[in-house]
C-alpha cells in the first residue's frame, strides 16, 4: 500500500463503502476467531479446571492427552472416517449427478429426494440409523425375517466395524449436498464443449475424467472444504448413535473436547485437544492454501 | 391516547404487584425417570403452597448431560434460582469463584447442624466454615437388587452374597435370563466398579484408594481381586443391551434379568411398579458381603441473583425443602433417606429400614464424589465404559491404568 505510486488516490480510500461494511466481519474475525483461538491456545498450557485460571503447567495436559487410550482411538477413528467419507461422498456424489445430467425424466423429483437427507440435523440422522441398524428391530430384523435366518448386520454393536455404521449415516446424510454442487458446477460447463468432443468422437466417460472434471475445479475445492469442516466437527452423529460406544470403538476428538471442558470440569485437558484439532488441521490447509493462493497470482 | 398510557401503566403497576406476592423460581435438576419425577413433584407442590411457584427445568440424560448445563449457564450469567448437585467437590470451583449464595446465617438460624445427621452431609456443603447448599437426601450406591422372578424361572433360590450370585449366573442363563443388568452408561460403569471396592476389598482399601490416592493399594492384590469380581460382572452382564440406569433396572423389575447393582434410587421404579421388597425382590446392601454405605446424595445449590424478590424466595425454598413433611414426602417417592433425624419414617419399606438401620450403626464412609474431583471421575468412565465393552481387554491391564488415573488424582 506504501509504494503506491503518488498522485493516485491513497488506496485505502477506495471502495470506501466496501470497506466500511465489512469492518464488522473484519473485527468478528479478528476478535472471536484469532482472539479466541489464541485464548484457547494459551489456556491450553495451563492446569484450569472449572473455569479458567492463569497458572502454567508446560505441556503437561499435551503429555496426558497423547498418553490417553481414548484420545488416541479418536484420532484413529477420525482418520478412517474422514478418508472414506472424502472419497465416497466426492464419487458417489459425483456419480449421481453425471447420471442426473443425462436429460432424464422427474429429474427435480430425483434431486428433491437425494437432497432430502441434508435438511435432517445428524441428531436426527444418527436416530435414524441407530434405529434402524439395531440387530432386534432394524435391517438384521427384517432379513431374518424374510427367511435368512443366519444373517448377521449389527455395525452399531460391533467394536471393530462400528465406524462403518457411523460412517453410512454420514454418507447418506452429505451426499445429496454434494451431488447438488456437482450437478450446479456440471451446469456451468458450456454445452459446446460437448458438442466438441463429440464431433471428436471422445467417448463420454473419457470427456467426463479429462475434460469436465479438470473443469469443475472450483467447485471441487468448495466441496472439499465443506465435506472437510464437517468431518473435523463431526460429534453429533457419533452422540445420537452410539455415544462413542462399545467401550471407545466409535469416539472422535470433538466428543473428547466437549467431555472434558464440560462434563469433566477439567477446561485446560479440552483446551489441549482442541488446540491439537487446530494444529491437524492446520497441517492439511496450510500447505495447501500455500499452493492455491500463495506466491505468484497464478490463476488470476 | 391517555387512556393508554393509563391503561400501560395499570398493568405496570398490577405486574408488579404479582411479582411482589409469587416469586417464579426456576429449579434445575436431572430427575427425569418415573420415581424421580414423582419425588421432585412434591417438592413443586410444598413450595406452590407457600405462595410461589417453582418452574421445573428437569434435563433427561443424567448428572453427565445435565452438570455441563447448569455450569455454563450460572458461569455465562444467567444463573437458576436453584439447581441440583452431589454435593462434595463438583460445584468447588464455583463456590470458590464466589458465584453460590452464602447460607450460613439461614443454616444457623434453622439449626440445621442440630437435625441434618450424618453430620458429615452438612460438611460436604461447607467451604471455609460457610454452607453453601442444602442436602436432600442421603443415596447409597452398595445395593444389588434382585428379581425373585428370575431366580424362581431358573430354579435356584434368591442368593444372599454377591459370591452366590455368581454362582448362580449359569442357571439364569440357561433359564434364557440376563444375570446382571448394567446400562452402557458410563457413570454405570464406574459406579459398579466402585460398588465392588468396599464389598470384595473392604472399607479400609476403598478410603486408601479414593482418600489418599494411594497408588500402590490401587496397584495391589486387594484390588487384584476387585478387579477379578469386575471381569465376572462383565460376563454376566455381556447381553444387557440397554443404555440407561431404569431400563436395565426395568429388566429386574420384569424378570428377565437376575440383578442389578445399582444406587437407592432403584428403589422408586420397583415403587412405581408396584412390587413389594421381600416378595417381589430382594435388596442387598454392599452385596450382602461388607455391609457398609456411601453416604452422599443430592443437594441444592442456589447461585447468587440480583432479582431481590428472588433472593428471599430462595430462602423460602431451601426451608420448604428441610421442612420434616417434604423431606418425608419427597424421600419416600424417590426411596431414598431424609436427610433430618427427627422424622418419622414408619412408612418405610423393608429396605430402606435396612439402610436406615446401617445408617443408625455409623457403618457409613464417604462416596466417590466427595473424594474425588469430576476429572478423576471422568478418566474413571473412560476406563470402566473400555473395560466392560471389551472382553479382550483383561483385568490385569485395567489394573495397571486404574493404578494410573489413582496417581495422577488430586
Amino acid at each position: 500500500m506504501a509504494n503506491e505510486s503518488p498522485g493516485r488516490p491513497n488506496s485505502l480510500f477506495r471502495n470506501l463503502n466496501a470497506k466500511l461494511a465489512s469492518v464488522p466481519m473484519i473485527f468478528t474475525a479478528l476478535v472471536v476467531f484469532v482472539g479466541g483461538t489464541i485464548w484457547t491456545i494459551v489456556y491450553s498450557f495451563t492446569n484450569s479446571r472449572l473455569l479458567p485460571r492463569l497458572s502454567f503447567v508446560g505441556l503437561d495436559q499435551y503429555e496426558r492427552l497423547w498418553s490417553t487410550p481414548r484420545w488416541i482411538a479418536s484420532i484413529q477413528n477420525l482418520w478412517i472416517y474422514g478418508s472414506l467419507s472424502l472419497i465416497f461422498s466426492l464419487s458417489i456424489g459425483f456419480l449421481l449427478a453425471a447420471l442426473l445430467d443425462q436429460k432424464i425424466r422427474f429429474e427435480s423429483a430425483f434431486r428433491t429426494i437425494i437432497l432430502y437427507p441434508f435438511a435432517l440435523s445428524f441428531i436426527v440422522t444418527g436416530l435414524v440409523w441407530q434405529w434402524l441398524l439395531n440387530p432386534d428391530f432394524g435391517v438384521q430384523h427384517l432379513v431374518r425375517a424374510a427367511g435368512w435366518e443366519s444373517f448377521t448386520f449389527n455395525p452399531l454393536y460391533d467394536q471393530s466395524i462400528v465406524i462403518y455404521g457411523i460412517l453410512i449415516a454420514g454418507l447418506w446424510q452429505g451426499t445429496g449436498l454434494v451431488m447438488c454442487l456437482m450437478l450446479a458446477g456440471l451446469r456451468g460447463i458450456d454445452e459446446d464443449i460437448w458438442k466438441a468432443a463429440r464431433v471428436d468422437g471422445i467417448p463420454m466417460w473419457k470427456t467426463y475424467v479429462f475434460i469436465v472434471i479438470p473443469m469443475m475445479r472450483p467447485v471441487f475445492i468448495t466441496t472439499l472444504v465443506i465435506i472437510a469442516s464437517g468431518i473435523v466437527r463431526v460429534y453429533d452423529l457419533v452422540v445420537a448413535q452410539t455415544s462413542g460406544g462399545p467401550g471407545h470403538a466409535s469416539e472422535v476428538p470433538a466428543k473428547y473436547v466437549y467431555d472434558y471442558m464440560f462434563s469433566a470440569q477439567n477446561l485446560g485437558q479440552g483446551f489441549a485437544a482442541s488446540t491439537m484439532m487446530l494444529v491437524t488441521v492446520m497441517i492439511v490447509v496450510v500447505p495447501w492454501a500455500y499452493l492455491e493462493f500463495g506466491g505468484r497470482n497464478k490463476r488470476g | 391516547m391517555n387512556s393508554f398510557k393509563a391503561f400501560i401503566a395499570a398493568t405496570t403497576v398490577l405486574g408488579t404487584v404479582g411479582l411482589a406476592h409469587a416469586t417464579d423460581l426456576e429449579v434445575t435438576h436431572w430427575w427425569t425417570s418415573g420415581g424421580e419425577a414423582a419425588a421432585v413433584a412434591e417438592f413443586a407442590k410444598a413450595f406452590d403452597a407457600t405462595g410461589n411457584k417453582w418452574i421445573d427445568g428437569a434435563i433427561a440424560g443424567g448428572g453427565n448431560t445435565a452438570r455441563p448445563v447448569f455450569i455454563s449457564r450460572i458461569t455465562g450469567g444467567d444463573p437458576m434460582a436453584a439447581t441440583q448437585f452431589n454435593h462434595g467437590r463438583q460445584a468447588e470451583e464455583l463456590v470458590q469463584a464466589g458465584l453460590m449464595r452464602d447460607f450460613t446465617a439461614l443454616a444457623e438460624k434453622e439449626g440445621w447442624k442440630n437435625f441434618i445427621r450424618p453430620a458429615s452431609l452438612l460438611d460436604g456443603c461447607t467451604v471455609d466454615g460457610k454452607v453453601y447448599c442444602v442436602p436432600i437426601n442421603i443415596h447409597s450406591w452398595q445395593w444389588l437388587w434382585l428379581s425373585h422372578k428370575a431366580f424362581a424361572d431358573a430354579g435356584v433360590p434368591v442368593p444372599t452374597t454377591w459370591d452366590e450370585f455368581v454362582a448362580a449366573a449359569p442357571a439364569l442363563e440357561k433359564a434364557g435370563k440376563v444375570p446382571l443388568a448394567m446400562g452402557g452408561q458410563a457413570w454405570q460403569r464406574t459406579g459398579a466398579f466402585n460398588v465392588l471396592i468396599p464389598a470384595i476389598a473392604g472399607k479400609e482399601t476403598y478410603l486408601k484408594v479414593y482418600q489418599d490416592k494411594d497408588a500402590e493399594a490401587a496397584a495391589g492384590p486387594e484390588i487384584a481381586k476387585v478387579f477379578k469380581a469386575a471381569d465376572d460382572a462383565r460376563r454376566m452382564a455381556a447381553n444387557s443391551n440397554v443404555q440407561d440406569w431404569n431400563q436395565a433396572t426395568n429388566l429386574v423389575i420384569t424378570g428377565q434379568a437376575g440383578g442389578q447393582i445399582m444406587g437407592d434410587w432403584a428403589q422408586g421404579e420397583f415403587q412405581v411398579a408396584g412390587q413389594v421388597a421381600g416378595k417381589d425382590y430382594s435388596c442387598l446392601p454392599g452385596l450382602g458381603v461388607n455391609e457398609l454405605i456411601s453416604v452422599g446424595g443430592d443437594a441444592f445449590y442456589f447461585p447468587v441473583l440480583k432479582d431481590a424478590d428472588k433472593t428471599a424466595a430462595q430462602e423460602v425454598l431451601a426451608s420448604v425443602m428441610l421442612s420434616p413433611e417434604t423431606q418425608v414426602a419427597f424421600n419416600l417417592k424417590k426411596g431414598s433417606v431424609p436427610v433430618r433425624g427427627d422424622v418419622d419414617l414408619n412408612a418405610a419399606n423393608d429396605c430402606m429400614k435396612k439402610g436406615l438401620d446401617i445408617l443408625a450403626k455409623g457403618n457409613t464412609m464417604p462416596d466417590p464424589p466427595r473424594l474425588n474431583t469430576e476429572d478423576t471421575n471422568n478418566q474413571l468412565n473412560d476406563l470402566f465404559v473400555e473395560f466392560f465393552a471389551t472382553p479382550s481387554m483383561t483385568p490385569e491391564a485395567a489394573q495397571k491404568r486404574y493404578a494410573e488415573i489413582i496417581a495422577a488424582a488430586d
